[in-house]
């Protein structure tokens, strides 16, 4: 079957319909674009996992007893707030990347006596460059990735910095002081007492969290890497018969109506998992979702 | 060029007015403040209109959601669900490509395609969504007493829905609404970053704030520029809310009004 599509996807012109869009469906650049569906998925997985640790450091900090780290684990978290979220998207990718090449510079020449900044540039030297000049085209698009990654991990590490401080405190209090009648120190009630009660406080607003960052994906498009929305736009534009082997006029509307449906049944699927995962946590918790729980069950 | 002829050359920039030039090197903090601020002027124009027109559509999609006639409740369901389950973004590009489909079925929808009246149909179906979801659970957390004494009063319908049911909606949806119009003004930057063109580099606060990124490639005086900018509207924001938060529960004994806590959850 395969070698027949293949055979048969030669001569796009004698094709017409449902062949011809299966034909059009598989070219080489359409299954580029099936692939950035999983770049999404990618960046979901490698950012979620990435956020909670700069949220947990974000929402340690914050609660230190030591002054100026207390200043930067909440300032951390307020920063973020009353300034638009892609406002830090395009600041912190540049940001990140004239700060990773001036560390190198520093470290890699440091007898370097011109200014960093001429005018309009950034200039360091040649082995400071990120990444190098003569570097492989997949590590230029890694190097990318991984940049949208952190920039990602930054921003929404401060949300859930937010979420878990708030869970932190909603721990009852009495839990705490029976772990410190024990004879617990306070690293012990931290890592046995606290952080085992706080995820049913800190689901709701991290399961929230999840939909906003599934729903942040297509900002991958403005760091510069070759996502749906940029393969959308590509195949979508109206298509002449001297470029392509399948004409067509300008169909990204149905392109981006399909990234709609695609997004929708993204979050449709998340809410209810992370409603039965809600409910298996509250299992036998002293919460009034516990309660209830309860009282259905006799 | 001193300060105050920048300001008079580029304040009224991303109306068209002024200097028609952007400015191309050699970049002054003046120039800075004055074309990011110029930019804030679009970012308030959608925000406020979209809002206000928002309000009253939200209004309407909450009360048709709690009816329990579902030729009413489902299309409302649907409406809030699409609009609150894809991301904005991917929203504007649609809007703006079938905008674009559509000025070719007829001249009616030229104005369609220009940002000043494409995006904001999108920012105002998409804040509507978010405020019914909230006026919607303020509606099932009226309480029962208030409604009683509607009933008891003899009142029903409209009487009812406006001086007891929506008054009480409102001040339990204020705290929450507060936020959805901080978002909402956040979320007006990324207009003219998906596809609605910014004619004659008419843009928005984060438009020009990127325009000087990329030109100096320096990120740290934009884009903290444009932070503090969106800081002083937020601080409006809240005062303005604030006041109104006041008026609906003028009276309340001082002590039960809830105060309104910031916290806004950006990107939709």
């Amino acid at each position: 079957m395969g070698h027949f599509v293949i055979f048969a996807c030669t001569d796009p012109q004698t094709l017409s319909g449902l062949s011809w869009l299966t034909c059009y469906l598989t070219t080489g650049k359409h299954l580029a674009f099936y692939g950035a569906f999983g770049t999404v998925l990618l960046l979901l997985a490698v950012t979620a996992p990435a956020a909670m640790a700069f949220g947990f450091g974000g929402a340690m900090a914050a609660r230190s007893r030591i002054l100026p780290l207390s200043w930067l684990g909440r300032g951390y978290i307020a920063i973020v707030r009353g300034v638009p979220d892609i406002a830090f998207f395009l600041f912190f990718v540049i940001a990140l990347d004239q700060g990773i090449e001036y560390l190198r510079h520093k470290i890699k020449c440091p007898d370097w006596d011109e200014p960093l900044r001429q005018g309009s540039d950034f200039i360091v030297c040649q082995a400071a460059k990120m990444p190098l000049g003569n570097s492989p085209q997949w590590i230029h698009e890694a190097y990318g990735f991984s940049l949208a990654v952190l920039t990602f991990a930054i921003v929404f590490g401060a949300f859930s910095a937010n979420v878990l401080y708030g869970a932190m405190r909603a721990v009852p209090h009495a839990q705490l002081e029976t772990a410190e009648a024990y004879g617990m120190s306070p690293r012990q009630t931290f890592w046995r007492v606290l952080v085992p009660q706080m995820w049913v406080y800190a689901l709701p607003g991290l399961g929230n969290l999840w939909m906003v960052l599934i729903k942040a994906t297509p900002l991958l498009f403005l760091l510069g890497v070759e996502d749906i929305v940029y393969w959308a736009r590509e195949l979508g534009g109206a298509k002449t018969p001297r470029f392509t082997d399948f004409p067509h006029p300008d169909w990204r509307m149905w392109y981006f109506l399909a990234l709609l449906v695609f997004y929708l049944c993204f979050t449709r699927v998340s809410e209810i998992v992370l409603d039965r995962i809600m409910r298996r946590l509250t299992r036998g918790q002293a919460t009034a979702g516990g309660e209830a729980q309860r009282k259905a069950l006799t | 060029m001193s300060c105050w002829e920048t300001v008079q050359a580029y304040g009224l920039r991303s109306l068209g007015i002024g200097e028609r030039l952007l400015p191309r090197n050699d970049f002054t903090l003046c120039e800075q403040f004055t074309l990011i601020g110029s930019g804030m002027i679009w970012n308030v124009y959608f925000g406020l209109f979209a809002l206000v027109s928002g309000f009253v559509l939200a209004t309407a999609l909450a009360v048709a959601k709690a009816n329990p006639n579902p030729w009413l409740r489902k299309p409302a369901e649907w409406f809030i669900f699409i609009f609150r389950g894809s991301p904005l973004f991917i929203q504007f590009f649609f809007g703006y490509f079938l905008f674009l489909s559509l000025k070719s079925v007829h001249p009616f929808f030229d104005a369609f395609t220009s940002a000043w009246l494409g995006a904001l149909v999108v920012l105002f179906f998409n804040t509507s969504a978010y405020s019914a979801e909230i006026f919607y659970g303020a509606l099932h957390s009226i309480p029962k007493g208030d409604t009683e004494a509607a009933d008891a009063y003899g009142m029903s319908g409209w009487p009812r829905f406006k001086r007891v049911i929506w008054p009480t909606m409102l001040r339990l949806a204020w705290p929450a609404y507060t936020n959805e119009a901080i978002f909402l003004f956040h979320a007006t930057t990324l207009v003219f970053f998906t596809g609605f063109p910014a004619l004659q580099q008419r843009g928005d606060a984060l438009y020009y704030a990127s325009y000087f990124a990329d030109k100096t490639f320096n990120p740290f005086v934009p884009y903290p520029i444009l932070a503090m900018y969106f800081i002083m509207l937020t601080l409006v924001i809240i005062g303005v809310f604030g006041l109104i938060n006041r008026r609906l529960n003028k009276h309340l004994p001082q002590n039960q009004i809830r105060k309104i806590r910031l916290r806004p959850n950006l990107i939709r």
